[in-house]
C-alpha cells in the first residue's frame, strides 16, 4: 500500500498546524463560528448532536496494521473507547473535543494518516472496491488512480469552495462493488482490445433527497487524460452548480437539469479550452505510486487447502462463516476474509480499541498487514492463506467477530442516526438491532441468501437505502418516529433506486414487515434467485399485497 | 483602502469608476463590467490604464476579448464559501491574462494561498483581519499537490520535486 | 396531576468540547436541562436568546437556539424527540453520554417506544 515520501509527511504536518491555528483562534474568538464552520469541516470536524464528532480519511478504504492500532489508541485516548467505521470508507469518532483536535489530527501524522476534507464543500475521500487488487474479477487494481486522485484533490485551490460536496468513486472490476454510477464522479476501468486501459467516466449519480443512477460523458478516457478531464468536470461544477438552494446543489442537479448532452457539451469544451498541458509529471507519478500496489510475494499453493477442508468438516461453526464470509481471491489457495461487525444485535459498523488491535494483529500475521474498510461497514483482510483461515476465524470468534453473516440480511448498514447525528430525523441503530435480533438464525439467513438490507435516520441517506435491495427510511411523522420502505435498490453496475412500498411503518412494526417482505419472496422466488433478481422480475406489487393487505 | 500585495499593504492607485459617473480626464480606471461592455471603444481611447470590476457569474470567455486591453481585474467573492472566482481567475490565466488580479469582498485569510495559487495577486482585505493574521496565513502550507497552476506563491509542486528531471510546468510572469 | 408550564429555554453546545448545554436563570451554562430558564411569554425567550448571543460573542458556546419545553413533574422536558435525545446520550449506549454520567435530564427521548 501507498507509504508517505517525506513530502507527504511535511504536508500533513503543516496542515496539522494550520487547523491547530485555526482552532485556537476560534477559541480565542478571532474566528467566528461561521468562518470556522468551513475550516473545520475541510478537517473532518462536524459538531453533533452530544459532541464533535470526528472523521479521520482511509484513503479508498486501505489502512495498514500500524493505523489501525493507531485508530485504536485515538479511541481510547480522546473518544470513549470505540470507532465507527463508515458507508464510505471512513471511520467515525463520536465524542470528541474541539481543544484535542489538532492533537488527534497529529496522531494521525504520526502515522501517515489525516482527517483533510472528509468533510465541507469539497472533493471528499475517494472510494473503491474493498476487494480491490484480492477480487478474482478484477481486470487491474483501481487504488494507484484511487492514491493519484487524493493527492490531486487534497486542498485543490480552485475547487475547495464548490457549491456542495463532491464524492468520487473508482473501481478496478466489471461487478462493481464501489457504487460508482450513485457518486459524483465515478470511474469504471475497461480493457481494449488490444490490452489498454481506460477509464469509463460517469458524472451526477447520488443520493440523498433526489436519487439519481449519473450519466455515462466518457466511455474509454486514456488514463493520461483523467486529471485534465476531472479538471473540466469540476470547473464546469464549481461556476455552474447552483448556489442558491443547498438542496439543489450537487452536481447531479447540474446534470439533470442542462441534460446529459449539454452537460457533456459545457464538459468536453471546457476541456478542449484547457491548455494542452504535458503529463508526462502526472504519468511519472502514476507509476511511483503504482510500485507501492504491486502485489504481495504470494506462495504458490495448491487450490485444494487441507487444513482448511479439514476444519470445515470439524467444525460446522466455521464451516458456515468460511460458506459466507470468503470471497473469491485471485490466486489459488488464498481467499479474501471479510469480517463482519454486525454481531447480532449488536451496532453495525462500531468497532472497540480492543477489536481494533485484534484485527490489525491478524492482518500482521495472515494478511500482508493491510486491513480494508467496505462500504458495508465491515473489515476485510484481503490476501489471506486458506490454510489460515480456521485460525482467523477462532481469533475471531473469541472476539465477537465471527457473525457469519456477511452478505446476509444479518449484514445490515446502518447509519449512525438520531442517536448521535444532528441531521437525523429517526433512528436507525435500533431498527438495525431488532432486525438483526429477529433474523438471529442463521440457518433462516442462509435461506434467504444474498442480499443487502440498508437504514438511513434521514433523507440524507448517509446509510444508502436508496441503492438498498431493502431500503428503510428513518423520518419524523409528527415528532414521532416513522419509517418507510423501499425495495429493488442496487449499487453495482445494474444500479437503480429503490421504490417506495406504500405508507409507512412505526419503529416497533418494521421487523414485521421486513419478515413479510423477505417471507413473501421465499414463496414466489425461482430456485436460486437472489431477492434482486426475484424482485426485478415480479415488481413491488406481491410485496405491497403481503404488506398492506388488510388482516 | 489598501491593498494587500506580497503580504505587504500598498495603496490602490486606481480609480473607481461606477456605472454611470462622469470618467476622469485622465488617470487608471476600473470600471464595472456593463460598462465595459457599453463604452469598450470610449475606454481603450483613453491614456491611462484600464481594469474592470468583473462577476462571478458570468462567464471568463466573455471577458477574453478584452484582455489584451486590461491591466486589472477585479473578481468579487460575494460570501467566502462561494468558490466561483478561483475558476475564473484560473481561466484568465489559461487565457493568457498576465495583469493584475484582484480579489475583494468576502475572504478569510486562510483562502489566502488558494487565491494566490490560481492567479489573484492581490487583494482588497478591508478592516475584518489584521495584516499580521494574513502575512502569517500566506506561509501555513510551503506545498501542494496539483500541477498547472499559476501560482504567485512560493510553494513547491511535490509532483514536480518528485520528477525533478522532468519538465516543470512553464510559469509566465505574472503583474509586477 | 401534574400542572405543566409550556414555553421555551435556549441551548447550545459548549464551544470548547461540544457538550450540550443549557442557559440557566443566573446566566450560566448548565449540562442538565433541568436547570434550564424556562421562558413562559415571548418577551422573556428573547432576553434568553440575546444573553445567550452574548455567551456566543464570548466564545463560551456556539450556535444557540431557542426549543420548545415544559416544566413538568420537577423536571424539565423539551417537546422534540432530537432534544430530549441530547439530555440523555445515544438510547443505543446508555453506557455514554449524559445519561451515564448523572446530567440526563428525566423524560426519554422516543417516549412509548
Amino acid at each position: 500500500m501507498y507509504r508517505y515520501d517525506e513530502f507527504d509527511h511535511q504536508f500533513v504536518r503543516e496542515r496539522t498546524a494550520q487547523f491547530r491555528d485555526q482552532a485556537e483562534r476560534r477559541l480565542k474568538g478571532e474566528l467566528t463560528e461561521d468562518e470556522f464552520r468551513p475550516l473545520r469541516l475541510m478537517n473532518g470536524l462536524y459538531l453533533q448532536l452530544h459532541a464533535y464528532m470526528l472523521r479521520v480519511a482511509i484513503p479508498y478504504g486501505t489502512l495498514s496494521g500500524r493505523q489501525m492500532r493507531q485508530l485504536a489508541l485515538i479511541a481510547e485516548k480522546w473518544d470513549k473507547g470505540y470507532g465507527h467505521f463508515t458507508t464510505r470508507q471512513n471511520i467515525q469518532y463520536n465524542w470528541i473535543k474541539l481543544e484535542d483536535t489538532a492533537d488527534i489530527l497529529a496522531a494521525l501524522a504520526d502515522v501517515e494518516m489525516h482527517a483533510i476534507q472528509t468533510s465541507g464543500n469539497c472533493i471528499r475521500n475517494v472510494t473503491t472496491d474493498h476487494w480491490a487488487g484480492a477480487a478474482a474479477d478484477e481486470i487491474s487494481d483501481p487504488r494507484p488512480i484511487g492514491e493519484l486522485l487524493r493527492q490531486w484533490s487534497s486542498l485543490h485551490p480552485e475547487f475547495s469552495f464548490l457549491p456542495r460536496k463532491f464524492k468520487i468513486a473508482v473501481t478496478g472490476a466489471p461487478h462493481d462493488r464501489a457504487a460508482v454510477k450513485v457518486h459524483d464522479i465515478g470511474l469504471r476501468m475497461h480493457k481494449s482490445d488490444t490490452g489498454e486501459i481506460g477509464w469509463e467516466v460517469i458524472v451526477g449519480g447520488g443520493q440523498g433527497r433526489t436519487p439519481i443512477v449519473g450519466v455515462t460523458v466518457r466511455d474509454f478516457l486514456p488514463e493520461h487524460e483523467l486529471i485534465g478531464y476531472l479538471e473540466a468536470i469540476m470547473r464546469v461544477y464549481n461556476l455552474y452548480g447552483r448556489r442558491d438552494n443547498k438542496y439543489k446543489a450537487r452536481i447531479k442537479i447540474l446534470v439533470h437539469e442542462l441534460g446529459a448532452e449539454k452537460f457533456k457539451s459545457e464538459v468536453e469544451a471546457e476541456y478542449a479550452r484547457k491548455p494542452q498541458a504535458t503529463t508526462a509529471v502526472e504519468e511519472r507519478e502514476l507509476k511511483r505510486i503504482e510500485a507501492y500496489f504491486a502485489p504481495p510475494a504470494f506462495e504458490k499453493l495448491p487450490r485444494w487447502s487441507h487444513a482448511f477442508e479439514e476444519a470445515k468438516v470439524k467444525n460446522a461453526n466455521f464451516a458456515r462463516w468460511a460458506r459466507n464470509n470468503l470471497g473469491p481471491h485471485q490466486v489459488e489457495g488464498y481467499t479474501i476474509v471479510n469480517i463482519s461487525l454486525k454481531p447480532e444485535g449488536g451496532i453495525p459498523g462500531d468497532a472497540s480499541a480492543d477489536q481494533m488491535r485484534l484485527m490489525a494483529d491478524l492482518a500482521g500475521k495472515y494478511s500482508h498487514d493491510e486491513l480494508r474498510v467496505s462500504h458495508a461497514q465491515n473489515i476485510v483482510l484481503a490476501h489471506v492463506k486458506k490454510d489460515d483461515a480456521f485460525t482467523i476465524w477462532q481469533a475471531l470468534d473469541a472476539a465477537g467477530l465471527a457473525a457469519a453473516n456477511y452478505g446476509l440480511v444479518g449484514d445490515i448498514i446502518a447509519c449512525p442516526g438520531l442517536d448521535y447525528c444532528a441531521l437525523a430525523t429517526a433512528r436507525a441503530i435500533p431498527i438495525a438491532q431488532s432486525i438483526s435480533r429477529k433474523f438471529a438464525d442463521i440457518d433462516k439467513q442462509e435461506e434467504i441468501g444474498p442480499i443487502k438490507l440498508n437504514i438511513s435516520g434521514c433523507i440524507n441517506a448517509c446509510g444508502h437505502h436508496h441503492v438498498g435491495h431493502i431500503g428503510i427510511l428513518g423520518l419524523d411523522k409528527k415528532g414521532e418516529e416513522f419509517y418507510q420502505i423501499t425495495l429493488g435498490g442496487s449499487s453495482s453496475e445494474s444500479a437503480s433506486i429503490g421504490t417506495i412500498l406504500g405508507p409507512g411503518f412505526a419503529g416497533h412494526q418494521v421487523p414485521d414487515a421486513i419478515e413479510k417482505i423477505l417471507d413473501t419472496y421465499l414463496q414466489l422466488r425461482n430456485p436460486g434467485e437472489e431477492f434482486l433478481s426475484a424482485y426485478r422480475r415480479v415488481g413491488a406489487k406481491p410485496f405491497k399485497e403481503a404488506l398492506y393487505a388488510a388482516a | 483602502m489598501p491593498l494587500l500585495k506580497n503580504n505587504t499593504l500598498i495603496s490602490d492607485t486606481w480609480i473607481h469608476v461606477g456605472l454611470d459617473d462622469q470618467l476622469p480626464e485622465a488617470g487608471d480606471v476600473i470600471v464595472p463590467w456593463a460598462r465595459l461592455l457599453r463604452e469598450f471603444e470610449l475606454l481603450s481611447r483613453r491614456t491611462g490604464k484600464l481594469g474592470v470590476v468583473f462577476t462571478n457569474a458570468d462567464r471568463a470567455e466573455a471577458l477574453a476579448t478584452f484582455l489584451p486591453r486590461l491591466s486589472v481585474v477585479v473578481l468579487p467573492f460575494p460570501a467566502f464559501v462561494d468558490g466561483r472566482a478561483y475558476s475564473i481567475a484560473r481561466q484568465l490565466r489559461d487565457f493568457g491574462y498576465r495583469g493584475e488580479i484582484r480579489g475583494t469582498g468576502n475572504v478569510l485569510p486562510d483562502q489566502l494561498q488558494f487565491m494566490l495559487q490560481v492567479g489573484f495577486d492581490t487583494f482588497d482585505i478591508g478592516e475584518r483581519f489584521p495584516l499580521s493574521a494574513w502575512q502569517a496565513a500566506s506561509k501555513q502550507m510551503s506545498l501542494a499537490y496539483q500541477r498547472g497552476l499559476f501560482r504567485r506563491s512560493a510553494e513547491a509542486e511535490i509532483w514536480t520535486e518528485r520528477h525533478t528531471d522532468a519538465e516543470p510546468w512553464l510559469e509566465q510572469p505574472h503583474a509586477g | 396531576m401534574s400542572v405543566s408550564e409550556k414555553g421555551q429555554i435556549v441551548t447550545a453546545n459548549r464551544l470548547r468540547d461540544g457538550i450540550a448545554v443549557f442557559l440557566t436563570r443566573s446566566g450560566q451554562w448548565s449540562e442538565k436541562i433541568d436547570e434550564a430558564a424556562l421562558a413562559l411569554e415571548p418577551q422573556a425567550a428573547a432576553a434568553l436568546e440575546s444573553r445567550a448571543k452574548l455567551d456566543e460573542e464570548a466564545t463560551l458556546v456556539t450556535g444557540p437556539y431557542l426549543i420548545d419545553a415544559e416544566r413538568r413533574d420537577g423536571g424539565i422536558r423539551a417537546a422534540h424527540i432530537r432534544e430530549r435525545m441530547r439530555t440523555l446520550g445515544p438510547t443505543v449506549r446508555l453506557d455514554l453520554g449524559k445519561q451515564a454520567e448523572g446530567t440526563a435530564g428525566a423524560f426519554a427521548a422516543p417516549e412509548g417506544v
